[in-house]
Protein backbone atom coordinates (compact mmCIF):
# COMPACT_ATOMS: atom_id res chain seq x y z
CA UNK A 1 0.00 0.00 0.00
CA UNK A 2 1.46 3.07 -1.26
CA UNK A 3 2.00 6.10 1.28
CA UNK A 4 -0.23 9.26 0.80
CA UNK A 5 1.00 12.26 1.23
CA UNK A 6 -2.17 14.48 1.82
CA UNK A 7 -1.95 17.79 0.29
CA UNK A 8 -1.81 20.56 2.71
CA UNK A 9 -4.24 23.67 3.36
CA UNK A 10 -3.11 26.88 3.53
CA UNK A 11 -3.95 27.18 6.88
CA UNK A 12 -1.41 24.36 7.39
CA UNK A 13 1.37 25.20 5.67
CA UNK A 14 1.44 28.49 7.66
CA UNK A 15 0.97 26.52 10.69
CA UNK A 16 4.09 24.44 9.36
CA UNK A 17 6.35 27.45 8.45
CA UNK A 18 5.76 28.87 11.72
CA UNK A 19 5.90 25.59 13.97
CA UNK A 20 9.33 24.98 12.45
CA UNK A 21 10.56 28.39 13.28
CA UNK A 22 9.13 28.48 16.76
CA UNK A 23 10.88 24.81 17.18
CA UNK A 24 14.26 25.83 15.89
CA UNK A 25 14.19 29.34 17.63
CA UNK A 26 13.28 27.30 20.85
CA UNK A 27 15.98 24.88 20.22
CA UNK A 28 18.68 27.74 19.46
CA UNK A 29 18.00 29.45 22.89
CA UNK A 30 18.81 26.11 25.06
CA UNK A 31 21.67 25.68 22.50
CA UNK A 32 23.12 28.70 21.46
CA UNK A 33 26.45 29.69 23.08
CA UNK A 34 26.16 33.42 23.37
CA UNK A 35 23.45 34.08 26.04
CA UNK A 36 22.42 37.14 24.13
CA UNK A 37 21.78 35.30 21.40
CA UNK A 38 19.68 33.06 23.59
CA UNK A 39 17.46 35.85 24.65
CA UNK A 40 17.12 37.01 20.81
CA UNK A 41 16.16 33.08 20.09
CA UNK A 42 14.01 33.59 22.62
CA UNK A 43 12.13 36.36 21.37
CA UNK A 44 11.42 35.04 18.13
CA UNK A 45 9.91 31.63 19.70
CA UNK A 46 7.80 34.19 21.70
CA UNK A 47 6.98 35.65 18.49
CA UNK A 48 6.34 31.91 16.91
CA UNK A 49 4.00 31.20 19.63
CA UNK A 50 2.31 34.45 19.23
CA UNK A 51 1.54 33.68 15.68
CA UNK A 52 0.26 29.89 16.95
CA UNK A 53 -2.25 31.73 18.93
CA UNK A 54 -3.40 33.84 15.85
CA UNK A 55 -3.77 30.50 13.86
CA UNK A 56 -5.77 29.12 16.48
CA UNK A 57 -7.82 32.07 16.96
CA UNK A 58 -7.43 33.80 20.46
CA UNK A 59 -6.11 37.18 18.71
CA UNK A 60 -6.60 38.55 21.94
CA UNK A 61 -3.88 36.41 23.67
CA UNK A 62 -1.72 36.97 20.61
CA UNK A 63 -2.08 40.58 21.21
CA UNK A 64 -1.22 40.16 25.16
CA UNK A 65 1.73 37.51 24.28
CA UNK A 66 3.80 40.26 22.13
CA UNK A 67 3.19 43.30 24.56
CA UNK A 68 4.08 40.65 28.08
CA UNK A 69 6.46 38.44 26.86
CA UNK A 70 8.22 40.06 23.76
CA UNK A 71 7.75 43.84 25.18
CA UNK A 72 8.34 43.20 29.00
CA UNK A 73 9.79 39.90 29.99
CA UNK A 74 12.54 39.93 26.98
CA UNK A 75 13.07 43.69 27.89
CA UNK A 76 13.69 42.30 31.56
CA UNK A 77 15.98 39.49 30.51
CA UNK A 78 17.98 41.41 28.12
CA UNK A 79 18.50 43.90 30.92
CA UNK A 80 18.97 41.20 33.61
CA UNK A 81 22.32 40.07 31.16
CA UNK A 82 23.45 42.89 30.90
CA UNK A 83 23.56 43.52 34.56
CA UNK A 84 25.49 40.21 35.44
CA UNK A 85 27.66 40.38 32.03
CA UNK A 86 31.36 39.92 32.32
CA UNK A 87 31.86 36.74 34.03
CA UNK A 88 30.51 34.57 31.42
CA UNK A 89 32.68 35.50 28.43
CA UNK A 90 34.89 33.14 27.58
CA UNK A 91 33.43 30.05 29.26
CA UNK A 92 34.57 26.82 27.10
CA UNK A 93 30.65 25.87 27.51
CA UNK A 94 27.46 27.01 27.90
CA UNK A 95 26.01 23.81 28.89
CA UNK A 96 26.76 22.03 33.00
CA UNK A 97 28.24 18.98 33.96
CA UNK A 98 25.11 17.25 34.42
CA UNK A 99 23.81 18.53 30.75
CA UNK A 100 24.47 14.54 29.05
CA UNK A 101 21.62 13.19 31.74
CA UNK A 102 19.65 16.44 31.33
CA UNK A 103 19.72 15.63 27.64
CA UNK A 104 18.59 11.83 28.11
CA UNK A 105 16.05 12.97 30.71
CA UNK A 106 14.43 15.89 28.26
CA UNK A 107 14.98 13.16 25.43
CA UNK A 108 13.03 10.15 27.34
CA UNK A 109 10.24 12.87 27.85
CA UNK A 110 9.66 13.84 24.48
CA UNK A 111 9.64 10.44 23.47
CA UNK A 112 7.13 9.61 26.47
CA UNK A 113 5.09 12.89 25.33
CA UNK A 114 4.94 11.68 21.83
CA UNK A 115 4.01 7.89 22.40
CA UNK A 116 1.13 8.95 24.70
CA UNK A 117 0.25 11.67 21.85
CA UNK A 118 -0.19 8.44 19.71
CA UNK A 119 -2.71 6.42 21.68
CA UNK A 120 -4.96 9.47 22.03
CA UNK A 121 -7.48 10.00 19.02
CA UNK A 122 -7.56 13.56 19.28
CA UNK A 123 -9.92 15.70 17.16
CA UNK A 124 -9.09 16.71 13.51
CA UNK A 125 -11.33 19.39 13.39
CA UNK A 126 -12.33 22.50 15.51
CA UNK A 127 -15.88 24.30 15.69
CA UNK A 128 -16.47 27.32 14.35
CA UNK A 129 -16.29 30.38 16.78
CA UNK A 130 -19.56 32.02 16.52
CA UNK A 131 -19.58 35.44 14.89
CA UNK A 132 -21.59 37.73 17.06
CA UNK A 133 -19.30 36.68 20.18
CA UNK A 134 -17.04 38.86 20.71
CA UNK A 135 -14.41 36.74 22.90
CA UNK A 136 -12.75 39.76 24.10
CA UNK A 137 -15.87 40.80 26.34
CA UNK A 138 -16.28 37.32 27.52
CA UNK A 139 -12.60 37.30 28.55
CA UNK A 140 -13.76 40.48 30.93
CA UNK A 141 -17.04 38.80 31.88
CA UNK A 142 -14.87 35.73 33.43
CA UNK A 143 -12.39 37.98 35.44
CA UNK A 144 -14.73 39.59 37.47
CA UNK A 145 -17.07 37.02 37.75
CA UNK A 146 -16.06 33.12 37.30
CA UNK A 147 -12.15 33.68 38.43
CA UNK A 148 -12.34 36.73 39.91
CA UNK A 149 -10.37 34.86 43.18
CA UNK A 150 -7.94 34.13 40.91
CA UNK A 151 -7.94 37.62 39.22
CA UNK A 152 -7.34 39.26 42.97
CA UNK A 153 -4.63 36.47 43.59
CA UNK A 154 -2.78 37.77 40.32
CA UNK A 155 -3.33 41.46 41.72
CA UNK A 156 -1.71 40.17 44.83
CA UNK A 157 1.27 38.19 43.45
CA UNK A 158 2.26 40.99 41.21
CA UNK A 159 2.38 43.18 44.14
CA UNK A 160 4.15 40.49 45.79
CA UNK A 161 6.90 39.93 42.87
CA UNK A 162 7.42 43.64 42.61
CA UNK A 163 8.18 44.34 46.40
CA UNK A 164 10.05 41.54 46.21
CA UNK A 165 12.38 41.96 43.23
CA UNK A 166 12.76 45.82 44.41
CA UNK A 167 14.08 44.69 47.83
CA UNK A 168 16.06 41.28 46.10
CA UNK A 169 17.63 44.02 43.47
CA UNK A 170 18.23 47.39 45.00
CA UNK A 171 21.80 47.89 46.16
CA UNK A 172 21.00 48.20 49.73
CA UNK B 1 -10.41 34.12 10.04
CA UNK B 2 -6.64 33.48 9.06
CA UNK B 3 -7.20 35.22 5.55
CA UNK B 4 -7.79 38.52 7.79
CA UNK B 5 -4.04 38.58 8.56
CA UNK B 6 -2.75 38.68 5.16
CA UNK B 7 -1.91 42.12 5.34
CA UNK B 8 0.15 41.69 8.41
CA UNK B 9 2.08 38.48 6.63
CA UNK B 10 2.86 40.86 3.79
CA UNK B 11 4.00 43.89 6.07
CA UNK B 12 5.90 40.96 7.99
CA UNK B 13 7.44 39.86 4.56
CA UNK B 14 8.05 43.09 3.04
CA UNK B 15 10.12 44.54 6.39
CA UNK B 16 12.02 41.45 6.46
CA UNK B 17 12.70 41.63 2.90
CA UNK B 18 13.47 45.54 3.06
CA UNK B 19 16.01 45.03 6.02
CA UNK B 20 17.69 42.21 3.79
CA UNK B 21 18.09 44.24 0.87
CA UNK B 22 19.34 47.35 3.13
CA UNK B 23 21.98 44.99 4.61
CA UNK B 24 22.91 42.67 1.87
CA UNK B 25 23.45 45.21 -0.71
CA UNK B 26 26.23 47.62 0.45
CA UNK B 27 27.96 44.16 2.05
CA UNK B 28 27.68 43.15 -1.84
CA UNK B 29 28.55 46.39 -4.10
CA UNK B 30 30.20 48.95 -1.52
CA UNK B 31 33.56 48.78 -1.41
CA UNK B 32 35.43 47.76 1.94
CA UNK B 33 38.20 49.93 3.28
CA UNK B 34 38.29 49.05 6.79
CA UNK B 35 40.09 51.12 8.93
CA UNK B 36 40.57 51.42 13.13
CA UNK B 37 38.17 54.43 13.14
CA UNK B 38 35.69 52.73 11.30
CA UNK B 39 35.22 49.74 13.32
CA UNK B 40 34.80 51.93 16.71
CA UNK B 41 31.19 52.40 18.39
CA UNK B 42 29.08 54.88 16.68
CA UNK B 43 28.48 57.30 20.31
CA UNK B 44 27.02 60.42 18.21
CA UNK B 45 31.05 62.13 17.80
CA UNK B 46 31.39 61.49 21.18
CA UNK B 47 34.89 59.33 21.27
CA UNK B 48 34.16 55.59 24.04
CA UNK B 49 35.72 56.18 27.13
CA UNK B 50 35.09 52.85 28.46
CA UNK B 51 33.89 49.40 27.27
CA UNK B 52 30.48 49.14 26.55
CA UNK B 53 29.99 46.00 28.60
CA UNK B 54 30.68 46.61 31.62
CA UNK B 55 28.01 46.62 34.75
CA UNK B 56 24.91 48.43 34.38
CA UNK B 57 23.15 50.30 36.85
CA UNK B 58 20.10 48.30 38.79
CA UNK B 59 17.72 51.00 37.87
CA UNK B 60 17.83 50.00 34.76
CA UNK B 61 16.30 46.31 35.47
CA UNK B 62 13.89 48.42 38.21
CA UNK B 63 12.18 50.33 35.15
CA UNK B 64 11.74 47.26 33.55
CA UNK B 65 10.48 45.39 36.19
CA UNK B 66 7.55 48.04 36.71
CA UNK B 67 7.00 47.94 33.09
CA UNK B 68 6.44 44.38 33.12
CA UNK B 69 4.15 44.56 36.29
CA UNK B 70 1.86 47.61 34.49
CA UNK B 71 1.91 45.69 31.03
CA UNK B 72 0.18 42.79 32.44
CA UNK B 73 -2.48 45.33 34.27
CA UNK B 74 -3.20 46.97 30.82
CA UNK B 75 -3.71 42.97 29.67
CA UNK B 76 -6.22 42.68 32.33
CA UNK B 77 -7.51 46.07 32.08
CA UNK B 78 -8.46 45.94 28.33
CA UNK B 79 -11.29 42.85 28.01
CA UNK B 80 -12.78 44.43 31.17
CA UNK B 81 -12.84 47.62 29.59
CA UNK B 82 -14.99 46.41 26.69
CA UNK B 83 -17.30 44.80 28.69
CA UNK B 84 -17.92 47.46 31.82
CA UNK B 85 -21.10 49.13 30.69
CA UNK B 86 -23.05 45.57 31.13
CA UNK B 87 -20.93 44.45 34.42
CA UNK B 88 -22.44 47.38 36.32
CA UNK B 89 -20.79 48.56 39.79
CA UNK B 90 -19.35 45.42 41.26
CA UNK B 91 -17.10 44.71 38.22
CA UNK B 92 -16.34 48.42 38.86
CA UNK B 93 -15.23 47.68 42.77
CA UNK B 94 -12.96 44.28 41.68
CA UNK B 95 -11.02 46.39 39.25
CA UNK B 96 -10.19 49.06 41.39
CA UNK B 97 -9.46 46.99 44.36
CA UNK B 98 -6.91 44.64 42.15
CA UNK B 99 -5.51 48.40 41.31
CA UNK B 100 -5.50 49.06 44.86
CA UNK B 101 -3.36 46.38 45.39
CA UNK B 102 -0.87 46.92 42.69
CA UNK B 103 -0.79 50.68 43.52
CA UNK B 104 0.19 49.44 46.92
CA UNK B 105 3.13 47.74 45.50
CA UNK B 106 4.53 50.54 42.95
CA UNK B 107 4.08 53.23 46.49
CA UNK B 108 6.38 50.94 47.83
CA UNK B 109 8.79 51.19 45.01
CA UNK B 110 8.66 54.57 45.00
CA UNK B 111 9.24 55.01 48.80
CA UNK B 112 12.64 52.71 48.62
CA UNK B 113 13.94 55.07 45.89
CA UNK B 114 13.74 52.46 43.11
CA UNK B 115 13.08 55.32 41.28
CA UNK B 116 15.70 57.03 42.01
CA UNK B 117 18.82 57.84 40.03
CA UNK B 118 20.97 58.90 42.04
CA UNK B 119 21.44 62.11 39.83
CA UNK B 120 21.75 64.69 42.76
CA UNK B 121 23.66 64.07 46.24
CA UNK B 122 21.13 65.38 48.78
CA UNK B 123 22.83 66.19 52.50
CA UNK B 124 23.29 63.34 54.63
CA UNK B 125 23.32 60.68 51.53
CA UNK B 126 26.10 58.69 51.23
CA UNK B 127 24.31 56.20 49.13
CA UNK B 128 25.48 57.80 45.51
CA UNK B 129 28.96 58.14 46.54
CA UNK B 130 29.27 54.72 48.25
CA UNK B 131 27.90 53.02 44.69
CA UNK B 132 30.50 55.01 42.80
CA UNK B 133 33.26 53.87 45.09
CA UNK B 134 31.81 50.26 44.85
CA UNK B 135 31.69 50.34 40.81
CA UNK B 136 35.29 52.31 40.53
CA UNK B 137 36.68 48.63 42.76
CA UNK B 138 34.75 46.32 39.97
CA UNK B 139 36.26 47.79 37.19
CA UNK B 140 39.80 47.08 38.68
CA UNK C 1 -7.99 22.97 9.37
CA UNK C 2 -4.88 21.93 11.43
CA UNK C 3 -5.48 19.08 13.63
CA UNK C 4 -4.80 19.19 17.21
CA UNK C 5 -2.28 16.87 17.59
CA UNK C 6 -0.08 19.23 15.59
CA UNK C 7 -0.29 21.68 18.26
CA UNK C 8 0.45 19.42 21.00
CA UNK C 9 3.74 18.15 19.01
CA UNK C 10 4.71 21.43 18.80
CA UNK C 11 4.23 22.12 22.52
CA UNK C 12 5.79 18.63 23.32
CA UNK C 13 8.28 19.77 21.02
CA UNK C 14 9.11 23.41 22.98
CA UNK C 15 8.56 22.23 26.53
CA UNK C 16 11.31 19.48 25.70
CA UNK C 17 13.50 22.26 24.98
CA UNK C 18 12.81 24.11 27.84
CA UNK C 19 13.03 21.46 30.28
CA UNK C 20 17.02 20.24 28.50
CA UNK C 21 17.79 24.05 28.96
CA UNK C 22 16.68 24.20 32.54
CA UNK C 23 18.53 21.01 33.19
CA UNK C 24 21.86 21.17 31.32
CA UNK C 25 22.54 25.68 31.02
CA UNK C 26 25.46 26.83 33.58
CA UNK C 27 24.22 30.33 33.53
CA UNK C 28 20.94 30.94 35.49
CA UNK C 29 19.27 33.38 33.40
CA UNK C 30 19.57 30.59 30.66
CA UNK C 31 18.06 28.25 33.22
CA UNK C 32 15.13 30.89 33.56
CA UNK C 33 14.45 30.98 29.69
CA UNK C 34 14.22 27.50 29.86
CA UNK C 35 11.34 27.90 32.20
CA UNK C 36 9.89 30.62 29.89
CA UNK C 37 9.41 28.23 27.01
CA UNK C 38 8.66 25.57 29.07
CA UNK C 39 5.77 27.79 30.34
CA UNK C 40 4.68 28.90 26.79
CA UNK C 41 4.55 24.98 25.97
CA UNK C 42 1.68 24.97 28.27
CA UNK C 43 -0.03 28.46 27.08
CA UNK C 44 0.28 26.54 23.37
CA UNK C 45 -1.67 23.28 24.98
CA UNK C 46 -3.96 25.61 27.08
CA UNK C 47 -4.99 27.41 23.83
CA UNK C 48 -5.09 24.40 21.75
CA UNK C 49 -7.42 22.74 23.88
CA UNK C 50 -9.65 25.53 24.62
CA UNK C 51 -10.02 25.68 20.06
CA UNK C 52 -10.85 22.21 19.91
CA UNK C 53 -13.21 21.54 23.05
CA UNK C 54 -16.60 21.45 22.22
CA UNK C 55 -17.55 24.89 24.48
CA UNK C 56 -15.64 27.65 22.84
CA UNK C 57 -17.25 30.13 24.10
CA UNK C 58 -16.25 29.04 27.78
CA UNK C 59 -13.20 30.32 27.29
CA UNK C 60 -11.45 29.02 30.25
CA UNK C 61 -8.00 28.16 28.26
CA UNK C 62 -7.84 31.70 27.38
CA UNK C 63 -8.56 33.12 30.93
CA UNK C 64 -5.98 30.24 31.93
CA UNK C 65 -3.21 31.06 29.24
CA UNK C 66 -3.43 34.84 30.46
CA UNK C 67 -3.06 33.94 34.22
CA UNK C 68 0.17 31.94 33.16
CA UNK C 69 1.54 34.59 31.18
CA UNK C 70 0.83 36.64 34.87
CA UNK C 71 2.56 34.64 36.63
CA UNK C 72 5.47 33.75 34.44
CA UNK C 73 5.96 37.69 34.66
CA UNK C 74 6.17 37.71 38.26
CA UNK C 75 7.89 34.44 38.20
CA UNK C 76 10.60 36.07 36.04
CA UNK C 77 11.13 39.56 37.49
CA UNK C 78 11.61 37.50 41.01
CA UNK C 79 14.12 35.17 39.48
CA UNK C 80 16.07 37.57 37.74
CA UNK C 81 16.25 40.17 40.93
CA UNK C 82 17.40 36.51 42.63
CA UNK C 83 20.20 36.19 39.86
CA UNK C 84 21.06 39.64 40.05
CA UNK C 85 21.42 39.89 43.93
CA UNK C 86 23.45 36.53 44.21
CA UNK C 87 25.68 38.25 41.43
CA UNK C 88 26.39 40.91 43.32
CA UNK C 89 27.31 38.53 46.16
CA UNK C 90 28.79 35.68 44.72
CA UNK C 91 30.15 37.55 41.59
CA UNK C 92 28.79 34.49 39.20
CA UNK C 93 25.82 33.42 37.78
CA UNK C 94 27.00 30.01 37.38
CA UNK C 95 24.53 27.84 38.79
CA UNK C 96 27.34 25.14 39.46
CA UNK C 97 29.47 27.58 42.09
CA UNK C 98 26.28 27.99 43.33
CA UNK C 99 26.40 25.32 45.99
CA UNK C 100 25.98 26.57 49.46
CA UNK C 101 23.77 24.26 50.21
CA UNK C 102 24.70 21.34 48.90
CA UNK C 103 25.65 18.39 51.31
Amino acid sequence: MPIEIPIPTVTQVIFLVMALFTAACGLMVVISRNLFHSALFLVGALFGVAAIFVLLEAEFLAVGQVLVYIGAIATLIVFAIMLTRGMMRGRTSPMNHVSGRGALGALVFFVALLAFLKKVPWPEQAQAIPVDESLIAGLGDKFVTTYVVAFEAVGLLLMVALIGAVMLARDR
Amino acid sequence: MAIDYLPLLILIILAMGFAAIAMGLPAVLGPKLPNKQKYEPYESGIIPFADARRRFPVQYYLVAMLFVVFDIEVIFLYPWAVILNRLGLFALVEMAIFLLILLVGYVYCWKRGALDWGGQVRPGDDVVESQVVESQVEEE
Amino acid sequence: MVPLSWYLILAAFLFTCGLFGALARRNAIAVLMGIELMLNAANINLVAFWRYSGAVTDLAGQVFALFIIAVAAAEAAVGLALIIAVYRKRKTVNVEELDLLAG
